[in-house]
């Protein structure tokens, strides 16, 4: 097309066809970030998308739950609408259910206190300069290292009837039996694990804060707790919100541990993905998607209330963004309006400020 | 430009075009399950050819070496093992997805005595024409039930288990007292016992009373020992019963009294064993392989050579195990099923039985073996053990079986702990077990 054009009308054409150019310049960037993102794309779709719309579609089902007169399962499944969601608010196994949330809920916010408050306490020795400091790190990271099903039995050791914890207590607490006594143990154990994570993320915060404003401080006469208070946390606040949100939407689908170290049916420490367990395990995949994805929309749920009531920096661009266009702030705020698709939109972010750099 | 730009049409096309058709075919993968009704249960066991044999972790290393014996005298038909995860529970997914899967990758699967129900109920394993393994009548009768549901056959068993009571032979010696036979004497043995100065501090009795499955066993034996049952021979549950009661309040007023050791609501095998071990027990419900680790000499056992084991005792009369064990099954959807046939056949002989309890010490099937002068010589407890097994009751044969247990544990570990009384569980659980077994 452009070679066709004559010579002669070129000024008059150039200034029409300037603005023209450049936007399908644009147009074809934006096709070709289009294009080498869809390979993403498509695996995000192929394992978050369709998985997530299968699951939506099994908890509407159910299957394999009669027998005929001859004692064999009847086959096929049968659409029930809502009935696998209302089941689990009704009778029996709505008390259950409900027991499961508030263990879930109550897992996460003892958990996350306890690991953010020892976390940042770890980060502040971590970073400290002294001999011995890399030991002192790679121990710390130790029980992040380890899996958490074989903490868990390595736990269970440490909780079992003859145990040492009893052995230390001088007393015979049975950890794994219901009551306070097996919540406990779940919070011991998922804090000793995941605090290093927590100190892991606040120590990298804790780096990025230069030394000129400590010694500022230290100028102007501030003691230890001040700088704490009025330097360091706010400075490491961005990495520490991300770390603590990490950890609450670890937490709320905590299995593992009180899966192992407790036991399964043990009302305790029951929780939801515990009983979408059960249920999958049973063959009742219908009544597990369903608990499934009751358990997906209260995550969601929270991180959204986290991200805006904290507003947590997930994607860790916003001090450079600021002042940016409305259009485009308005966009990205639409993309933490949906924390389900979180990573979808850690890619889609980045990308856009490889766009726009 | 436009080159580009109509390639790029036609990628996004594509992509939308095959994401559709993965979802259509995703969605449509749910509902094959509605057509796929074949009629082929009990049908002829036809096909010869290499099968795989799924099963769980061999942790006595002995298969590698019963399966290297059909495979050098059957060239044409190689086994190849397909390893299972450890944990029975993990076993039993991977063999219900592999089924739901209509995959032909197992063709013989090593089920736990407790999922035949469950397995031939949904049609994963093959209904297996009884005439076709004439050795059936020497297996113990009490295992031969496992492997049936509804009265037809669905799998061969091959090895056992049941419950032994080990006790401080030593001890009891002393005490001058007999191995007890029922639950009355073995609390007047232990209240014997425990006037002698060195064993004052003993607990006298442990079972499995954690929350899982060994917990609907020991219940099970409970109840069974007393004289009730939990389903009946007719397939209704009757657990609310005179004689259940007798038998879960034996239990409740052990631990109340403290002829049970309370750490042992905690206790599954393992725990139980290292409690006799240390020598903190006296008498000890557990399952043979007990014996060989108690008996160890390097230490780890401070009861090398002061046990003993004896049937189970009941209430007021002999005790009645809980039935263990593995069975072979054929998968619905295998190929090669004469050759699976024959392999089971193989597995389940009594030269293969033997070679197995001689290197694993995992009980057999194959009732004569029991008997054999030196297997008794290499294995003291099979005497006591043939007397269990063959007195042993099955777990109730439901297609539900976990709902079913986890009502049985939900149950009894509610009388144990105190929460509710023996009666309101027996009750509780019978109004349970009525809706998850007429269903």
């Amino acid at each position: 097309m452009s070679t066709s054009a004559p010579v002669a009308e070129r000024p008059t054409p150039e200034t029409t066809k300037r603005p023209k150019r450049r936007s399908s310049f644009n147009e074809g960037t934006g096709r070709l970030a289009a294009l080498l993102l869809s390979p993403t794309m498509i695996v995000l779709i192929l394992v978050v998308g369709l998985p997530i719309l299968a699951a939506l579609r099994e908890s509407l089902y159910q299957s394999g739950q009669r027998i005929d007169e001859s004692g064999f399962v009847i086959q096929g499944s049968e659409f029930v609408g809502l009935d696998n969601f209302t089941a689990i608010f009704s009778g029996e196994t709505g008390d259950r259910f409900w027991n499961a949330f508030y263990n879930t809920t109550f897992f996460t916010v003892a958990c996350v206190v306890l690991e953010t408050v020892l976390g940042v306490a770890m980060a502040l020795v971590m970073h400290k300069a002294f001999k011995g400091r890399a030991i002192v790190r790679a121990s710390i990271l130790v029980p992040w290292a380890i899996p958490t099903v074989v903490s868990a039995l390595l736990w269970k050791w440490i909780f079992q009837a003859d145990g040492i914890a009893n052995d230390l207590l001088g007393t015979q607490i049975l950890w794994s039996t219901e009551g306070w006594q097996s919540v406990l143990s779940v919070i011991i154990a998922d804090t000793w694990k995941t605090a290093p994570f927590i100190g892991l993320l606040v120590l990298a915060g804790l780096q990025t804060i230069p030394d000129e404003v400590y010694e500022a401080a230290k100028v102007d006469g501030a003691r230890v707790w001040s700088t704490f208070v009025h330097i360091t946390m706010p400075l490491v606040k961005p990495a520490l919100l991300v770390a603590v949100l990490f950890r609450i939407l670890d937490t709320l689908r905590i299995f593992d541990l009180p899966f192992v170290l407790v036991g399964p049916n043990k009302e305790s420490v029951e929780t939801l993905s515990i009983l979408a367990y059960l249920e999958a395990n049973q063959t009742r995949y219908g009544p597990a998607a369903a608990y499934a994805t009751l358990l997906f929309i209260y995550v969601a749920v929270v991180a959204y209330v986290f991200v805006k009531l904290l507003g947590a920096d997930v994607f860790g661009d916003a001090i450079q963004r600021k002042p940016k266009k409305n259009g485009r702030s308005g966009r990205r705020r639409g993309k933490q309006e949906a924390p389900a698709a979180a990573l979808a939109g850690l890619t889609a972010s980045s990308g856009g400020g490889g766009g726009g750099a | 430009m436009r080159f580009e730009r109509s390639h790029t049409r036609k990628a996004v096309a594509l992509t939308v075009a095959s994401s559709l058709v993965l979802l259509a075919s995703a969605c449509g993968g749910g509902d094959d399950g509605g057509s796929g009704d074949s009629g082929s249960s009990g049908g002829a066991l036809e096909g010869r050819g290499p099968i795989t044999f799924a099963t769980g972790k061999d942790t006595s290393g002995n298969l590698t070496n019963q399966v290297a014996a059909w495979n050098s005298q059957h060239p044409d038909e190689k086994v190849t093992v397909a390893e299972l995860p450890e944990s029975a529970d993990q076993q039993r997914a991977q063999m219900i997805s592999n089924a739901q899967n209509k995959s032909d990758a197992f063709s013989v699967l090593n089920l736990d005595v407790v999922w035949t129900a469950e397995f031939a109920a949904n049609r994963w394993v093959t209904q297996l024409p009884e005439d076709q393994f004439p050795d059936l009548g020497k297996l113990l009768p009490s295992t031969l039930d496992t492997a049936k549901y509804r009265d037809k056959l669905y799998a061969v068993p091959v090895t056992s288990d049941g419950g032994l009571l080990y006790y401080r032979k030593d001890l009891l010696a002393k005490a001058g007292v007999k191995p007890p036979t029922t639950w009355a004497e073995m609390v007047t043995d232990c209240q014997k016992v425990k006037a002698l100065p060195e064993a004052k501090s003993i607990g006298c009795y442990a079972g499995q009373f954690e929350k899982y499955e060994g917990l609907t066993v020991n219940f099970s034996e409970a109840v069974n020992g007393a004289g009730g049952v939990v389903v009946g021979k007719d397939g209704k549950p009757n657990v609310d019963t005179p004689e259940a009661l007798a038998g879960l309040t034996a239990l409740t007023e052990g631990f109340k009294t403290g002829f049970i050791p309370k750490a042992a609501i905690t206790y599954q095998e393992e725990p139980g064993r290292r409690a006799f071990q240390e020598g903190n027990l006296l008498f000890h419900r557990n399952w043979p392989y007990v014996y060989a680790l108690a008996g160890k000499t390097d230490g780890s056992s401070k009861i090398a050579g002061k046990f003993a084991v004896a049937p189970l005792p009941g209430l007021k009369g002999p005790g009645v195990s809980t039935l263990g064990g593995h069975n072979y099954a054929i998968s619905e959807f295998a190929k090669n099923k004469a050759t699976a046939a024959d392999f089971i056949k193989f597995m389940s002989s009594e030269e293969r039985q033997r070679a197995n309890i001689e290197k694993t010490s995992q009980a057999p099937t194959w009732a004569s073996l029991y008997d054999d002068a030196a297997l008794n010589k290499q294995f003291p407890y099979l005497a006591p053990l043939k007397a269990s097994i063959e007195g042993a009751q099955s777990r109730p044969k439901v297609v539900k079986y976990g709902d079913v247990t986890t009502a049985i544990q939900e149950a009894a570990y509610g009388a144990l702990t105190g929460t509710t009384t023996p009666k309101d569980a027996l009750a509780g659980l019978q109004t349970k077990l009525s809706q998850l077994i007429t269903q």
